[in-house]
């Protein structure tokens, strides 16, 4: 399933915003390995999406993300469940 | 001058188990965690609800109203623990030993309560910010009190290397009174942490737990932030026993590093080479060391790396050794914590009585080391290692020898 346009490039521009890299660098299918987003960048950019979003991302859930596309595909899981809850 | 050897002679504490260190070891030493819901705060201002909170501690029942003004909580706590030290070594701060006298303390964050309400007054009431705001903040305040309180007049200063803080404090005045810089040294940390923008700070890090601190377990979720002071009272071994003071155990060796690698990720190598370091200047050798109070923040990152750093250290010994994180019971107290895990090492090594990792559920088998799960052990041990790895890389460790 590929992910909703507008919102994966909404999350790359977060990306390529918080870790200082250009945005034609950052796409869906890189892991943040590729993308040197260790644990503490990781947050960092968590806390950015939520923001960016107005969503709230559990602990659990944070820790376990690794690339581009689970990142994007958890973001639709929460908005759907916010749209839902409202 | 030789290098003197140096003695513990005065504990003094403020824990979540009370105002005292008979409070504190009794808890540690029973295996019961002092963690609890929170009650600084308001509920539901974070997403982890527990704590380790000195909730007992009434500023009225040791300061003066206008006393309490002027200091805030970190420091209120340096000064109740530093009362306590004292009294219990027995020392009097007479004329001829108050220059020759030190106080070395270590806090991460200082006053940050004091500066949040004040900024919060700023920023969201539009109001002016008390001028007694500085002096509570600043991270020396409590050093500076109890120089002030007791008449001490020799060095006096204040080190803030986040979670090491009083580690690096202890070991610095431990150097002071072994080369015979000074006489006498008060040593220790505080921390009071609990101010809600510093604590959504913490949330946003993502390391606390959201239920209990379960060092060195499969199942662990982060840290408990807690909150107290430790202060040691210490003097050289020989003037300690020439005046019959109380002698709880020596501070042997003191070993510091700086892993050069991440803001928040630790570093094996950086853990071991501050133990190796602690280690040969205490003059002994791995095999000797019998317990280690881990730095044990029951993090997904610190446990494993921690462990592995003991094993890159002792080898095969790593097997015989006892190893436990207290922290699980008297939370994480930050610049306080290597304090309070030095008075439970010093208390352990004096008793035969080692306390365990509390709420220990489930083995990991990347901690595969003798974490004395829930239940203390007596054992007769003569050295220990108490181990504070701070964010920033910054490592310090200290050696303890039984009396």
């Amino acid at each position: 399933m590929q992910p909703e346009p507008e919102l994966a490039s909404r999350v790359v521009a977060v990306i390529a915003k918080t870790q200082k890299i250009p945005a034609e660098s950052v796409t869906i299918d890189k892991t943040f390995a590729e993308l040197n987003i260790d644990s503490l960048d990781g947050i960092n950019l968590l806390f950015a999406v939520e923001s960016e979003f107005d969503i709230d991302i559990p602990d659990d859930a944070a820790s376990k993300i690794r690339s581009v596309r689970e990142m994007v595909e958890g973001i639709e899981k929460l908005l759907a469940a916010k749209a839902a809850a409202s | 001058m030789n290098p003197r050897r140096v003695a513990v002679t005065g504990i003094g504490v403020v824990s979540a188990f009370g105002d005292t260190f008979g409070e504190f070891w009794t808890g540690v030493a029973s295996g019961v965690s002092a963690i609890r819901p929170m009650t600084l705060v308001p509920e539901g201002s974070v997403r982890f609800p527990n704590a380790a909170e000195a909730s007992h501690f009434d500023p009225a029942n040791h300061f003066e109203a206008k006393q309490i003004d002027f200091l805030d909580r970190f420091a209120q706590f340096a000064v109740v623990a530093a009362r306590e030290a004292i009294q219990a070594s027995g020392l009097k701060i007479v004329p001829e030993i108050a220059p020759r006298t030190a106080i070395v303390t270590g806090s991460s964050a200082g006053g940050q309560a004091t500066k949040d309400e004040g900024f919060h007054h700023l920023y969201a009431l539009n109001q002016r910010v008390s001028p007694l705001t500085i002096p509570r903040v600043m991270a020396n305040a409590g050093a500076s009190q109890i120089s002030k309180e007791f008449g001490i007049t020799g060095p006096a200063y204040t080190v803030s290397t986040a979670c090491s803080s009083a580690n690096h404090a202890i070991g610095q005045a431990f150097w002071m009174v072994r080369n015979g810089v000074v006489d006498v040294a008060l040593a220790g940390g505080s921390e009071a942490p609990f101010s809600v923008g510093f604590l959504k700070s913490w949330e946003a890090l993502r390391v606390v737990s959201p239920d209990t601190c379960r060092p060195f377990s499969r199942d662990r979720h982060g840290l408990i932030l807690g909150e107290g002071a430790g202060i040691l009272v210490l003097e050289p071994l020989d003037a300690a026993r020439a005046r019959g003071a109380p002698v709880w155990g020596e501070i042997a060796g003191f070993g510091m590093s700086s892993d050069a690698h991440h803001l928040t990720q630790p570093l094996a190598d950086g853990a071991a080479q501050a133990m190796r370091a602690a280690l040969a200047d205490a003059g002994t050798h791995p095999e000797a060391i019998g317990y280690i109070n881990a730095h044990g923040t029951g993090t997904p990152s610190n446990d494993p790396t921690e462990c592995q750093a003991i094993r890159m250290v002792f080898g095969t010994h790593a097997d015989k050794l006892l190893v436990s994180s207290t922290k699980s019971m008297h939370g994480h107290a930050l610049g306080a914590a290597g304090a309070l895990e030095a008075a439970a090492t010093l208390a352990a090594l004096r008793g035969g009585m080692i306390p365990p990792t509390a709420n220990f559920t489930d083995p990991d088998p990347a901690c595969d080391l003798d974490v004395v799960p829930n239940h203390s052990r007596c054992a007769e041990i003569e050295w220990a290692l108490s181990n504070s790895f701070a964010f920033g890389g910054l490592n310090a460790v200290l050696v303890f020898r039984r009396p």
